[in-house]
């Protein structure tokens, strides 16, 4: 297995310890979607803690740098404009449709949820098709 | 007062963990999870072992929890309560996936990449908010009214990934 299997299976693993923590300690999902939907919303009693959580993920990226000594490796392929194109989509998507990669994704296949199970083949499909029709076009 | 301190730290804390498993998994580039997408292309596998990690670890808190009555630090869990299949989430999901496609991008690297202040993880992230904030407010002429709802569902939306 190369490596960088073994590190998508070690990142993955820790995504999934980082909600199992989130769940049982604070009960809730660790839905990335969901969570800025809330830390949105002035005066919810969970503002502070979801807006918290977000800085948190932020701050990921920051403590690799500090072990490994280097940024994550990125590559956008899109134009700034399909970028906030999608980024429209991406948003108002995963809001209309209750959950993201990470809550519907990881923590509702985890439950075994019917709905998250259809949510993830949906998007996984509408993904696979997009790239394809975007090879073809582009 | 002690536990709202520790719900604060453990807010932060499970956010840096999973920001940081983030950026190890390699699911914070745009192209690797395209090349995940890209099934008759060039196809690269990460993304099913992010998965199958996050969703195995995931799994076992998800069982741990069903043994508890409450989560440690609150006094009950804040789970999903619908259970049917309806129009908005598989339309959502199509919605997402059609961004995700062209993108690369989901909710959880966006926001992460930020710490790497390129310019098109702030462009991708600043029109996701709006289409967060548009169909949290939508229509605007029943704002005060979906105001009110939103606080009743508060419980479920929270819960909401």
């Amino acid at each position: 297995m190369p490596l960088t299997y073994l590190h998508s299976l070690i990142g993955g693993a820790l995504i999934g310890l980082a909600s199992a923590l989130f769940l049982l300690l604070d009960g809730r999902i660790a839905g990335v979607c969901g969570i800025i939907g809330g830390s949105l919303r002035p005066a919810g009693e969970n503002q502070l803690r979801n807006l918290l959580f977000l800085f948190g993920l932020f701050l990921g990226p920051v403590i690799y740098r500090l072990g490994f000594g280097g940024w994550p490796v990125v590559h956008f392929e899109a134009s700034l404009g399909i970028l906030a194109f999608a980024g429209l989509l991406v948003g108002f998507g995963t809001r209309l449709g209750s959950g993201c990669t990470s809550g519907h994704g990881v923590c509702g296949l985890a439950r075994l949820s019917r709905r998250s199970i259809v949510a993830v083949a949906t998007f996984l499909a509408f993904g696979m098709v997009t790239v394809a029709v975007m090879n073809r076009v582009g | 007062m002690i536990d709202v301190f520790a719900r604060i730290f453990v807010a932060l804390l499970a956010g840096a963990i999973f920001g940081f498993g983030l950026s190890l998994s390699g699911m914070l580039d745009p192209a690797r999870v395209r090349g995940f997408l890209d099934i008759a292309g060039h196809f690269d596998p990460s993304l099913a072992f992010v998965l199958a990690g996050a969703v195995a670890v995931s799994s076992a808190g998800c069982l741990i929890s069903r043994r508890l009555r409450h989560p440690l630090l609150d006094s009950m869990f804040h789970l999903p309560v619908k259970q049917g299949i309806d129009l908005p989430l598989v339309a959502g999901a199509a919605i997402f996936g059609v961004g995700w496609g062209m993108s690369g991008l989901c909710p959880g690297p966006a926001i992460a990449s930020l710490a790497l202040g390129l310019v098109p993880s702030y462009v991708f992230a600043a029109t996701m908010l709006f289409g967060i904030l548009v169909h949290d407010n939508w229509p605007p002429s029943n704002w005060a009214q979906r105001r009110r709802l939103a606080a009743k569902r508060t419980l479920d939306a929270d819960a909401n990934a």
